[in-house]
């Protein structure tokens, strides 16, 4: 078992609310969330916004500390970990984030943005594992030379895909990471990261709102809602008979390209 | 006749690429044509023509706007802007950017009815108390004391939709309306707006990336690629098939969960490079 996440709980102060002087309240986010993932497995984690989605994965890979229940990842307990003792279990879980153009440093080339993890892990030869990276997501070695507004949307989230699976993770938290590229972009961004999962065997967590995108890439889904899971299935199975009526009103609310859909 | 006859619009950036290539395409009162494309094929630029809010570096190298028989670019300026002003409004992307966070819900919406339309305050704020009704909001007088902030993000859209139907203009430009929000939310958003659009018989421009949207509001579609409109069809034949291979391979991309395998396709190589040939020869005979 890669994870094993028991009881969690995340809550955030609510700066909206925060009075003049003294603390904010605080907000539940998490509200007690048990699951598993196994090793090799692409878990589909899909819910409205508001739901707790993102806050869940960034609690996985611990860019946020729960207040309550555990995390182990790999069998070690990471949930209070200090960020001493986390640094060398990070080159483990990698994360790719929605939006390239404010995860990539605008400032340096591509070459320089794959390279750094590289560097911090003391991996020799920079250069021959940011071609190799490259290669696997598609885009031409010469791209390691530009910046990230030379290239499309497509291709800067391919750099963030490269830079995730350069240190040869265990795991890879994917945040809604086509949300924002053209359904043409879409589809190239979901079958390379999907023969990549294949490839080097990874575990994949990968978060959306879109339970057509995590039709294609998923074997199992969890469905969020205010900050519990509603539902927890394989992804026919879930697809085929949705338990939960959250789930079934997240599914019939889906404008299908189709005139035979019944939709109101 | 059309309310809306765009004819031959070419724009191009000053200097520069043409961003818009011989666009020609109607709205009748009543009807909702989609406007459909990738991200850069020029679909808000055309819905900014039409506001005539088109960025400043662009310029409009030919073409009509035709608004009721009349042509927008033959008036002057002051004509031009009243025209639009009296006759045309916007339902904004993003409805957080759109309101002013330090206004009022209320002035928002009058504001524009008192200022540029020459309205009583006491009838704009009697006419905002009826479209709040109009739009499903609850509670409405209290709304429109609050600020933006204080309204989650499906309340904001009513909001500007409200907005945008206060004048009874006879055209609307819905410039991807519901791509911020949720798939619930956007349900009942899109509902809304054809409601809305349905009762007062407005002609909607619905500006949009995604054709499952497309499917549920619009009668007709324009589909774009580089400013150029590849596919002008009513809708029962475009999802019966379309006919140019650019807007198929859109359609076969476009993600449904009822048909896994035949859908999120990647747009093919040649289909590509034929439509871009396409522009290319519509360019060749340009200067």
């Amino acid at each position: 078992m890669l994870y094993r996440v028991n009881d969690l709980h995340l809550s955030l102060p609510d700066q909206t609310r925060k009075p003049l002087l003294g603390a904010a309240p605080r907000i539940e986010i998490l509200r007690g969330l048990n699951f598993e993932i196994e090793q090799g497995e692409v878990l589909g984690i899909v819910g409205g916004s508001g739901s707790g989605k993102s806050t869940l994965g960034r609690a996985m890979v611990r860019l946020l500390e729960p207040t309550g229940g555990t995390i182990a990842f790999d069998g070690q307990d990471i949930t209070h970990m200090d960020e001493a003792a986390l640094r060398p279990m990070r080159r483990q879980f990698q994360m790719i984030f929605q939006d390239p153009l404010s995860s990539l440093n605008p400032r340096r080339r591509v070459g320089g943005i794959i390279a750094g993890p590289l560097r911090l892990y003391g991996v020799e030869d920079t250069t021959r594992a940011v071609g190799d990276a490259l290669d696997h997501v598609g885009l031409p070695r010469a791209f390691a030379r530009r910046y990230p507004h030379e290239l499309s949307g497509g291709q800067r989230q391919r750099v963030g895909i490269a830079r995730a699976i350069a240190l040869r993770p265990e795991f890879i938290l994917a945040d809604e990471i086509v949300s924002g590229l053209d359904v043409s972009s879409q589809a190239q961004v979901l079958n390379l990261l999907g023969g990549l999962v294949r490839e080097f065997g990874l575990t994949l967590a990968f978060i959306s709102h879109d339970l057509s995108v995590i039709r294609r890439l998923c074997t199992r889904i969890m469905v969020l809602h205010e900050g519990r899971i509603v539902e927890m299935a394989e992804t026919a199975e879930l697809f085929a008979n949705p338990k939960a009526a959250y789930t079934r009103s997240l599914l019939e609310a889906i404008p299908l390209p189709d005139l035979e859909q019944v939709w109101d | 006749m059309s309310f809306l006859s765009v004819r031959n619009l070419s724009v191009s950036l000053k200097g520069g690429p043409r961003i818009l290539r011989d666009v020609s395409l109607d709205v009748s009162a009543g009807e909702v044509r989609g406007l459909v494309g990738e991200s850069g094929a020029g679909k808000s630029m055309i819905g900014k023509a039409v506001l005539g809010t088109l960025p400043r570096a662009l310029q409009i190298d030919r073409g009509k706007i035709l608004l009721d028989g009349d042509d927008l670019l033959m008036l002057d300026p002051r004509e031009r802007r009243r025209r639009i002003g009296a006759n045309v409004a916007l339902i904004p992307q993003d409805p957080l950017t759109a309101l002013n966070p330090s206004r009022r819900i209320g002035r928002q919406i009058t504001d524009r009815l008192v200022d540029i339309l020459g309205w009583s305050r006491s009838d704009a704020d009697a006419r905002a108390l009826v479209l709040l009704d109009e739009v499903h909001i609850p509670d409405a007088a209290r709304v429109l004391r609050q600020y933006p902030h204080e309204l989650s993000g499906g309340m904001r859209q009513r909001i500007l939709i409200a907005s945008a139907f206060a004048a009874e203009p006879k055209l609307i430009v819905a410039d991807e309306p519901t791509t911020a929000l949720d798939v619930t939310v956007q349900k009942q958003i899109l509902r809304l707006i054809r409601e809305m659009q349905e009762r007062h018989g407005t002609a909607l421009l619905f500006v949009t990336h995604d054709l499952g949207v497309v499917s549920k509001i619009c009668q007709s579609l324009s589909v774009l690629y580089a400013g150029k409109v590849v596919e002008d069809t009513g809708i029962e034949a475009f999802f019966g098939g379309p006919t140019h291979p650019y807007s198929a391979a859109l359609l076969a991309a476009t993600p449904k969960y009822t048909d896994p395998e035949g859908s999120l396709m990647p747009v093919p190589v040649d289909v590509i490079a034929q439509v871009q040939a396409e522009v290319d020869a519509a360019d060749a005979g340009w200067v």
